[in-house]
């Protein structure tokens, strides 16, 4: 028993082998833990949809026919002979430019303003934030019928002695229709982020500037907006994503229309996909929006060295 | 131990896959009722009490049919959210589907044939029908009247179409003049053409059928925009909008049916909408065209997803919906294709609030003689491209010939299709 049990509590020979539970191995298990679901997230609505719409970029499916066949490129080569695309990619670009440069404006120019210490600001804050809260679908409809020639709006205008155009009818004003409406609906978050950003510029940099001789201009040139520029990096990019992706505002107010004047890309991808069932053509202008997206972010974040301060 | 382990996990996956196999099923006996669903695209409480009470009493004789449900999708997006359904494998059984884009429907193989019954009338199921066989059961086969206010179009100081009807004289000029004097004597809308909105261009053919007019030739190889009768069509409307100002214009909102229009160009199952209405109404049908008297006829087809779970139980049930008994309850909302129920008499049991003499003037006439909405493959990118087209005609001072030669330039690669 005693030579049994010494068999048995024998060393093997040969150099120890160290545990394979270490400490360094423990806490890599932990993060890979912490980040599991996380990770598990972005590959099933990430990673896997991502590798699907590239998938369906190289078919060509018909939905009643119920066929799925591969193409090869010929969806990219349509995406380069398509006439329709130059005008879609040109509405985009004018939405986009639009929206950005109105929202940020407005909303610094609406957050210096409420950053006030003024009566009343709490109540200003909450009115221009609260479109944010709202449906955006129903916002949308409810700004159809005052855009209408005989909606709220003209009938506004004709008591100021005003005749207003057919906003939604004509080729330059529906695109700007649109842009406002989204301004509107979108400028309160804006705000807010700058309001947090202006709250926390120190008070003795604006009192430094003012001994120092500065105009109320110079000193938001040279401390606000510097101060400020990591939230204007934020809000930008936030933007610019937010508006190539407009959707909801073109199907509800204009269809697209007149002609193909407010045509944008995600609109125009979804009339390939989903109306005229071109389903493969439709994932690869999905995906064209994508590397337009990641291009332009990637390129706003290259930039930030040279127009983003950071005080460390 | 390895051992019982591998042999308790084989057992669970032998029995997950035996249970799934089960599930998925057709066979009744082994899975219990099989449900059935049916896309619409009508919301309205009435029509989904009757398919519901056709169906409880199909159900009684058919207990391997558990539920028959019916889904209700809004017209602007039902195409669009029907084949996203389909691509995306949860193809409803039946689906009801409009005539614009039956032949996408038809041709691509997506329906099952069903059985045609000699009681159809051929004109209504033309457009269902591919090398003899049926496709769809046409369903609602419902023409285009007109409906009236007359408390507008007297207070206007205008004969009513009924009077001119009976004076002959019921014609477009005539009905644009009564328009044009509702919109200047009474602030109210003139003409206003069902679902059109300056966008659903297609709906205009209650008025271009007047002209002989198409949008592309019968075969849907060539384009009839840049054609002589549209053109003088287009022309008369363009003038009906922005000189004669007998339609309400571009960006307008004019609900007939609020009392806010002298008259509205609609199927006759719009009628429900009129049972509470505050002022006195008629029903006529479509005035007289250059091209001389004509009907228009709105059709919508029940078919048999091939794709849907359970087609041959889906047969049986829309045998049994559109048989001769239940098509006598649902003339009530869509008239029928039936040639032996296209009475004066049993349309009057369904209509209440028709006479017979309109019934048979508007619905039993307007159904046989009636021009049914062109079709055509692709429908929806054709829709789209005209309506995009078509666009610059909205305004006063428009060249409606050089708008429709532009129409046709844009479809013309599509129609070659």
């Amino acid at each position: 028993m005693t030579l049994l049990l010494e068999k048995q509590v024998a060393p093997p020979a040969g150099p120890a082998r160290a545990p394979y539970w270490t400490m360094r191995r423990r806490d890599e298990l932990a993060g890979w833990l912490f980040i599991a679901p996380q990770l598990a997230g972005i590959v099933a609505f990430v990673i896997v949809p991502l590798g699907l719409v590239v998938w369906y970029s190289l078919h060509e499916w018909n939905v009643l026919a119920g066929t799925f066949e591969f193409v090869g490129g010929a969806n990219y080569q349509a995406l380069t002979d398509d006439p329709r695309l130059g005008p879609a990619l040109r509405a985009t670009g004018l939405f986009s430019v639009g929206l950005v440069v109105l929202n940020l404006s407005l909303a610094l120019f609406l957050a210096v303003l409420l950053n006030q210490k003024l009566r009343g600001t709490v109540f200003f804050r909450t009115l221009f934030f609260s479109p944010v809260v709202v449906t955006l679908v129903a916002w949308t409809i409810v700004w159809g019928f005052l855009l209408q020639d005989n909606g709220g709006v003209n009938g506004f205008l004709s008591q100021l002695g005003v005749d207003g155009p057919n906003w939604l009818r004509g080729d330059a004003t529906a695109m700007i229709s649109v842009i406002v409406v989204q301004l509107f609906k979108g400028v309160g978050l804006n705000m807010v982020l700058f309001l947090a950003a202006l709250q926390g510029v120190p008070a003795e940099l604006y009192e430094a500037a003012r001994l120092d001789g500065a105009s109320a201009w110079a000193r938001f040139r040279r401390v606000t907006v510097p101060l400020i520029s990591p939230t204007i990096l934020l809000t930008s990019i936030l933007t610019i994503v937010g508006s190539l992706q407009v959707f909801a505002q073109i199907a509800v107010l204009t269809q697209g229309g007149p002609g193909t004047s407010t045509t944008v890309l995600v609109y125009y991808l979804y009339q390939q996909a989903f109306q005229f069932h071109h389903f493969g053509y439709g994932a690869t202008i999905s995906l064209l929006l994508f590397a337009i997206v990641l291009g332009l972010t990637v390129l706003q974040w290259r930039m930030r060295r040279r127009w983003v301060f950071h005080e460390d | 131990m390895k051992l019982r382990l591998l042999t308790a996990a084989a057992t669970a996956v032998t029995l997950l896959a035996t249970a799934g196999c089960g599930g998925g099923s057709d066979d009744a006996a082994a899975s219990g009722p099989l449900d059935l669903r049916m896309t619409i695209w009508s919301a309205n409480a009435k029509h989904t009490a009757l398919f519901d009470q056709i169906a409880a009493a199909y159900k009684k004789d058919h207990p391997e049919v558990g539920r028959i449900t019916f889904e209700s999708i809004p017209f602007d997006s039902y195409t669009t959210a029907l084949t996203t359904q389909i691509g995306g494998g949860n193809a409803p059984d039946l689906a009801w589907i409009l005539e614009s884009t039956a032949p996408d429907f038809v041709t691509s193989g997506a329906l099952e044939p069903i059985g045609k019954d000699p009681d159809l009338l051929p004109s209504a199921t033309a457009t269902w029908e591919q090398d003899g066989k049926l496709y769809a059961y046409p369903f609602s086969t419902s023409p285009l009247g007109v409906f009236v206010n007359t408390d507008l179009v007297t207070a206007a100081g205008r004969q009513t179409p009924a009077q001119q009807i009976a004076a002959g004289n019921w014609n477009w000029e005539q009905a644009v003049a009564t328009g044009a004097a509702v919109q200047a004597k009474t602030g109210k809308g003139g003409i206003v053409v069902g679902d059109f909105d300056y966008k659903g261009w297609d709906t205009l053919n209650t008025i271009w059928a007047g002209w002989d007019a198409r949008p592309w030739s019968e075969d849907g190889k060539s384009c009839g925009f840049d054609q002589q009768p549209m053109i003088d069509a287009m022309t008369f409307i363009h003038k009906m909008v922005f000189t004669d100002k007998a339609m309400p214009g571009p960006g307008r909102t004019t609900d007939f049916f609020a009392g806010d229009a002298s008259m509205v160009l609609t199927q006759i199952s719009r009628a429900a909408l009129l049972e509470k209405a505050k002022f006195k109404w008629d029903l006529v049908p479509l005035p007289k065209g250059p091209a001389g008297d004509y009907s228009v006829v709105g059709q919508a087809g029940i078919g048999v997803l091939k794709r849907g779970k359970h087609a041959e139980e889906a047969k049986k049930f829309l045998a049994y919906f559109t048989n001769q008994e239940n098509t006598a309850k649902l003339a009530q909302f869509f008239p029928p294709p039936r040639k032996s129920q296209l009475t004066s008499e049993i349309l009057a049991k369904a209509n209440p609030l028709l006479e017979p003499a309109q019934l048979q003037s508007v619905v039993i006439n307007g159904i046989e003689r009636g021009d049914i909405k062109a079709g055509h493959t692709g429908y929806a990118e054709l829709q789209q491209t005209v309506r995009a087209a078509l666009d610059p005609l909205w305004k006063p001072d428009a060249d409606v010939k050089a708008v429709l030669a532009g129409v046709c330039a844009k479809i013309d690669p599509l129609l070659s299709k």
